[in-house]
C-alpha cells in the first residue's frame, strides 16, 4: 500500500509533457487575441521593430479613439445588434413551436413533414435560386431579408424536437384536463419546462446571426444596413481604411493601419469575448442533446 | 338494460370509447363520450359497432378534414416552420428550372426559353471544371484527413489530465475559437501571414530568413486553409469524444492495470475500443461532408493570385453568379455539385447504418 501511494504521488514524464502540451494548446487558442490587443494599444514605433509581442509597449489608446470616433462603426454595430436580437427572438418562435409539433406523435402527417424537413439538410436549391425567391419576395436590401431566410436551421429544430420528445406525456395530459388546447400546453407547460434549451439553442442562433456574412453578402447593398462583418471585411480584408484617418494620426501608414485594423477586429469581437466565459456552459450543454441524438 | 359500463381503447391511435351495457358491447367515438353514449342508448346499434364518425353531429368530409380537426391546433404551431421551408427551401429547388432554361432577369423564370442541358454541357466543357472538382474535393480531403483526428487526439490528452479545474481551464480556451466569425478568423490570418509587418514574418526574419508571401502562394493555400480550421474547430468537436471516453467503463482500467498494462496499453486495449463506436460514427459523417466546404471562410482567404488552387465550387458560383450575373449557368453548375454531394452524404449515411451505427434518419 505504501508503495502504491508513493508511486502515485510520483510525477511521471508523460504528466509533465501532457501538461506541456495543454498549456500550448491553450496559448494557441489565446495568444492571437493577446497580441492583437498588444499590437492595438501601443505606440507604432515599437510594432514596426516588432517588439510588441505579449505586453503594449508605450500605451495609448489613439486606436481605439479613432475606431469608436468612427460613425460607420456604430451604424454597424446597431445593425447587428438589430438583427440578431429580432433573428434570434423569431427564430426561436418558429423553430420550437415547429420542433414541438414534430415532436407530437399524434400530430397527422408527422413522419411526412419530418422527412420534408430532414430532406432539406441533404439537398437544396442552392445560392442563386434561393437569392431569386428571397429577391422575388422583395427582402433584398431590407431587415427582413437578414432575419427570414435563416429562421429556422434545421439542425437547430432537429435538437428541439429531440429534446421535447423526452418530456413525460402525463403532463401533456394535466394540461388537457385543464381545459388547455395544444397551443396553450406549450406555451404554458412545455415552454417554461424547457428554459435552458431555450436559452442554448437561442445562443446558437444569436452566434450564428452575430457572425453570419453569407447572407449581408448575398442580401443587402445598402452600406447603411450593412452589419460588423460586412464592415470588418471591407475595412480590413479589402484594405479600404479611409487615408484621411491614417494621415491624422502621421508616422508609418502601414504600421498605423495594421494597428487600426487589429483595433476593429478588437471592438467588434469584444462582446463575444466578454460573454463567452458566462455562456459557454449553454454552448456545451446544447452540443451533448445533439450527441445523444448521434 | 344492464348496468353500463364505459372504457376506452386505443386503435391506430385514436381513442374509442367501449360501452358495455350487459352482454351487448358498442365501440363509440371518444370524443363526446357523454353525447355518444347517449346516442347508444336510444339508437341501440348492434353489438361491436364502431359509432365513430355516425355518431357526430357533423357528418364527415373526408381524411384531411379528420385529420385537420384531430390535430388543428398542432398544425397551427407548426405553419410557421412549414411556410418557412416551403418558402425557402423547396421553392428554390423549383427554382432550379432556370438550369434548362436562359433565365433572363425581365422575362422572369416562366417566360425564358428553354436551353435544354446547354449550360450543364458548358460547365463539363469548361477548362476549369476540373480544377474546380480536384480543389473542392482536395481541400475538404486534407481537411478529412488532417482535422478528423485532431480532435480525438486532443480529447485522448485531455482526458489524461488529473487536475479538473486545469483541464476545465484548458477546455473553455480551446472552444473559443469555435465562436469567432469567419471574416475575424481570415482577418487574423491574412494579417498574421502578411509579408509586411505580419508577426510570422516578423519571427522569419528575426531567425535570418526571407519573408514569404504566404498569401500569394497557390501552393500553400490548402495548407494553411486546413490549419485555419483545426485551430478554429479542434476544441469544439473534443466534446463528444471527451463524452464517450466518460463512458468507459471505469472497471476495465482497473482490470487492465491488475493485469499489468501499462498507460500505452490502457489506451490501445481498452480507451479506443471504447470509443470506437463514436469515431466510426463521426468519420463516416464527416466523410458524407467532405464536398461541403464552408464558402465563407475559402471566399474571405482567397485571392486571384490562388485560384489555381482556392477556387471552389462555391466561391466559382457566386463569382459566376451574383458578380457576372449569369443565374442560370451559376445554378446549373450548383446543381450538378449538390447531386455529387447528396450521394456522398447519402452513401455515408447509408453505410452507417448499415454497420449498425446511427443515422441521421
Amino acid at each position: 500500500m505504501v508503495t502504491l501511494g508513493r508511486r502515485r504521488r510520483r510525477i511521471s514524464v508523460f504528466t509533465v509533457v501532457n501538461t506541456f502540451i495543454m498549456l500550448l494548446v491553450a496559448a494557441v487558442m489565446l495568444y492571437p487575441f493577446v497580441y492583437m490587443l498588444a499590437v492595438s494599444l501601443s505606440e507604432d514605433v515599437y510594432v514596426m521593430k516588432g517588439e510588441v509581442t505579449l505586453w503594449p509597449k508605450g500605451w495609448n489608446f489613439r486606436m481605439y479613439e479613432l475606431v469608436l470616433g468612427d460613425p460607420k462603426i456604430w451604424t454597424s454595430y446597431r445593425n447587428t445588434v438589430i438583427y440578431t436580437v429580432l433573428g434570434t427572438a423569431i427564430a426561436m418562435l418558429v423553430t420550437s413551436m415547429g420542433a414541438y409539433a414534430l415532436s407530437r406523435k399524434d400530430m397527422t402527417f408527422h413522419k411526412g413533414f419530418t422527412v420534408l424537413i430532414v430532406f432539406t439538410m441533404f439537398f437544396g436549391g442552392g445560392m442563386i435560386p434561393t437569392f431569386l425567391v428571397v429577391r422575388s419576395l422583395g427582402l433584398v436590401d431590407t431587415v427582413w431579408g437578414m432575419v427570414l431566410p435563416g429562421a429556422v436551421s434545421t439542425w437547430n429544430l432537429i435538437l428541439m424536437r429531440t429534446f421535447f420528445s423526452g418530456i413525460p406525456k402525463e403532463l401533456e395530459e394535466s394540461g388537457r384536463m385543464d381545459g388547455l388546447n395544444d397551443i396553450g400546453i406549450f406555451f404554458r407547460i412545455i415552454v417554461p419546462l424547457s428554459k435552458p434549451v431555450f436559452a442554448t439553442i437561442s445562443l446558437f442562433y444569436a452566434v450564428g446571426i452575430w457572425n453570419n456574412f453569407l447572407y449581408p453578402l448575398l442580401y443587402l447593398r445598402s452600406q447603411e444596413l450593412f452589419p460588423l462583418q460586412v464592415l470588418l471585411r471591407n475595412l480590413v480584408l479589402a484594405g479600404s481604411v479611409s487615408s484621411g484617418q491614417v494621415t491624422q494620426i502621421g508616422g508609418d501608414n502601414l504600421v498605423v493601419e495594421d494597428s487600426l485594423k487589429y483595433a476593429t477586429i478588437m471592438v467588434s469581437t469584444l462582446p463575444i469575448l466578454i460573454l463567452y466565459p458566462f455562456v459557454q456552459k449553454y454552448f456545451v450543454k446544447g452540443s451533448m442533446i445533439g450527441a445523444v441524438k448521434g | 338494460m344492464g348496468p353500463q359500463t364505459c372504457r376506452f381503447i386505443f386503435r391506430r391511435g385514436i381513442r374509442y370509447a367501449v360501452v358495455q351495457e350487459g352482454k351487448k358491447k358498442y365501440d363509440l367515438a371518444k370524443r363526446g363520450c357523454g353525447r355518444d353514449m347517449k346516442t347508444a342508448e336510444t339508437n341501440l346499434p348492434k353489438a361491436g359497432t364502431v359509432l365513430k364518425g355516425r355518431s357526430r353531429a357533423r357528418p364527415e368530409r373526408g381524411r384531411i378534414a379528420r385529420a385537420f380537426r384531430r390535430s388543428k391546433y398542432l398544425w397551427l404551431l407548426f405553419l410557421p416552420c412549414l411556410i418557412y421551408y416551403l418558402v425557402f427551401k423547396y421553392a428554390p429547388m423549383f427554382g432550379l428550372v432556370i438550369t434548362f432554361k436562359n433565365y433572363n432577369v425581365f422575362k422572369g423564370i416562366w417566360a425564358s426559353e428553354w436551353v435544354g442541358l446547354k449550360y450543364y454541357r458548358m460547365f463539363f466543357g469548361n477548362p476549369d471544371f476540373w480544377v474546380l472538382m480536384k480543389n473542392t474535393f482536395l481541400l475538404g480531403l486534407y481537411k478529412l484527413i488532417f482535422g478528423f483526428p485532431a480532435p480525438i487526439i486532443l480529447a485522448l490528452l485531455m482526458n489524461e489530465v488529473r487536475n479538473a479545474i486545469f483541464k476545465r481551464w484548458v477546455q473553455t480556451f480551446s472552444y473559443l475559437p469555435h465562436f469567432i466569425s469567419n471574416v475575424i478568423v481570415a482577418s487574423m490570418v491574412i494579417m498574421f501571414l502578411s509579408p509586411t509587418g505580419g508577426i510570422v514574418n516578423h519571427a522569419i526574419t528575426a531567425l535570418g530568413g526571407t519573408p514569404i508571401n504566404f498569401m500569394m502562394e497557390p501552393g500553400l493555400f490548402r495548407p494553411i486553409y486546413v490549419l485555419s480550421e483545426i485551430w478554429q474547430h479542434i476544441g469544439w468537436e473534443t466534446i463528444i469524444f471527451l463524452a464517450a471516453l466518460t463512458a468507459v467503463d471505469p472497471q476495465l482500467y482497473e482490470a487492465a492495470g491488475i493485469d499489468g498494462a501499462g498507460r500505452w496499453r490502457k489506451l490501445w486495449h481498452v480507451t479506443l475500443p471504447g470509443i470506437a463506436p463514436t469515431i466510426m460514427i463521426i468519420l463516416i459523417l464527416d466523410i458524407g461532408k467532405v464536398l461541403e466546404i464552408g464558402f465563407e471562410k475559402v471566399f474571405l482567404m482567397y485571392n486571384p493570385a490562388v485560384y489555381s488552387t482556392a477556387d471552389i465550387i462555391s466561391t466559382y458560383v457566386y463569382r459566376v453568379g451574383m458578380e457576372q450575373g449569369n443565374f442560370s449557368y451559376a445554378s446549373a453548375i450548383d446543381l450538378f455539385m449538390g447531386v455529387i454531394s447528396f450521394i456522398f452524404i447519402f452513401s455515408a449515411n447509408y453505410i452507417s447504418r448499415r454497420l449498425g451505427g446511427t443515422s441521421l434518419w
